[in-house]
């Protein structure tokens, strides 16, 4: 190989660069079905914990123990869907770009022993540096939270990065989403104003007001959507 | 390759001689990539918060500057010296991707926990520096030794870091609790500053401050 003149670099570039490419491709084939699986282990582990199901192999069974449900905008579930398989970050990316998009949200239902139904809600938001996302278990009532669970990629560490500890997330435990009049008023999270009463907030992170705020707004944005489903759902079994 | 034609065949040498210790301990000590040469501070800084990313995080940039150092050794005196940064880089950022899309596969927690800072060892000063300063010039073996000496160097010094980082700012070391409740309990609280990169600031600064009160050859004379 001669390492003078343009052919010589041009061809040795060409060399390295294909066979870079080669080897990158060969890989990422090889690769892909371990990290997908990983990937939707995570979120079906997610999903089950928020219910207590913390086995290490619950996720085996999870299309047993929850039954997944795709809903528009309307609040009625779209049949020939698989929740699982839905990516709400990216279905929120696409109402983003073009607003007359209609966003699809999965919603899992969970049912104990003794019938008693508890929603599994999934949301999917932004915090400082990148996509913020959660988990949060609705009571059959369709109004108090059983518990939450949020996570992030890449916010500050011990800061805005303290939304996926328990202490964030065990102040989700008994809130309330609707007021006493039935309308819908989310769960704020807020700085200072927060006493352990008060049904419609939890106490926001120091150093974290970004990340608190788009926690927020995740909260108001999702839940709205998913009690569409959830009220019609609930009337219907009145009548 | 051209070498192998040029060199008369080499006597046989033990596998470790006496200078290729010198190779794998030197950056332990002496010559440590991030506490002499102060290179590589930047992940140093931002993920040493627990022991076991910090170990993995580790065993990834011995791997990429090992095999990186080996691989451009292998072919240094092909590459036309125009072109060699960024051939150099291409062979790194190869080697950055398959431990990343490995850790993505096998050790999914732990990829999360490291996040970008995988992707990141390819800006790792110690990466590029050991290739122009090492390999470039040396045989393959010496430079995968060389490579592999400053990756311990580099560990080394992170763990220790991510020991004291993890211990007060968490009360653990290797994901185990060993700063009992009770003590908690008498109002001992966790160091919150050790949970932010400027708490390694501190730790690196001190560490480097105990290295040279020992080693008082490496003070540069007035």
């Amino acid at each position: 190989m001669s390492s003078k003149g343009n052919s010589g670099t041009i061809v040795f570039a060409l060399l390295v660069t294909t066979l870079s490419a080669a080897l990158l491709a060969a890989a990422a084939t090889i690769l892909k079905p371990a990290q997908d699986e990983n990937v939707l282990k995570e979120k079906q582990q997610n999903i089950l914990s928020l219910v207590g199901l913390n086995g290490a192999n619950d996720y085996k069974k999870f299309e047993e123990l929850v039954q997944g449900v795709v809903i528009d905008e309307q609040g009625s579930p779209i049949k020939g869907l698989e929740a699982i398989s839905l990516d709400l970050a990216s279905e929120k990316k696409l109402k983003t770009k073009n607003p007359s998009y209609k966003v699809r949200y999965p919603l899992y239902i969970y049912k104990d022993k003794e019938g008693k139904v508890t929603y599994l809600l999934q949301m999917a938001g932004v915090g400082l540096w990148g996509p913020v996302w959660g988990y949060l278990a609705l009571d059959q009532d369709g109004n108090t939270v059983k518990s939450a669970i949020f996570d992030h990629k890449g916010e500050t560490p011990g800061l805005g990065a303290e939304i996926n500890t328990d202490g964030f997330e065990k102040q989700f435990n008994n809130k309330k989403v609707l007021n006493d009049q039935g309308q819908f008023v989310s769960i704020k999270v807020e700085k200072g104003k927060h006493d352990a009463s008060m049904p419609h907030a939890v106490d926001a992170i120091s150093g974290g007001t970004i990340t608190s705020n788009g926690v927020s707004k995740m909260l108001e944005e999702d839940i709205a959507f998913y009690l569409k489903y959830i009220q019609q759902n609930s009337n219907n079994k009145a009548l | 390759m051209s070498e192998v034609l040029v060199q008369p065949p080499a006597e046989k040498k033990p596998l470790l001689g006496k200078k290729e210790r010198k190779l794998l301990t030197d950056p332990l000590s002496d010559n440590n990539p991030v506490t002499i040469q102060v290179l590589g501070i930047c992940s140093s800084l931002a993920v040493t918060t627990q022991m076991k990313p910090t170990m993995v995080m580790a065993i990834s940039v011995t791997a990429v500057v090992a095999l990186s150092n080996w691989v451009i050794s292998l072919m240094r005196n092909a590459i036309p010296s125009r072109i060699r940064i960024i051939v150099q880089l291409t062979v790194v950022s190869v080697l950055v991707i398959l431990v990343d899309q490995m850790l993505k596969a096998y050790m999914y927690d732990v990829s999360k926990q490291l996040s970008v800072f995988v992707g990141l060892i390819i800006t790792n000063c110690i990466v590029m520096g050991r290739l122009e300063a090492y390999a470039m010039g040396n045989k393959p073996y010496p430079s995968l030794l060389d490579g592999l000496g400053n990756g311990f160097g580099y560990g080394v010094v992170i763990l220790t870091v991510a020991f004291f980082r993890e211990l007060f700012g968490s009360g653990k070391v290797f994901g185990f609790k060993v700063i009992p409740d009770a003590i908690y309990e008498a109002g001992y609280v966790n160091n919150g500053l050790m949970m932010i990169p400027a708490g390694a600031l501190f730790v690196v600064a001190c560490y480097i401050w105990i290295q040279r009160s020992f080693a008082k050859h490496l003070e540069e004379k007035e």
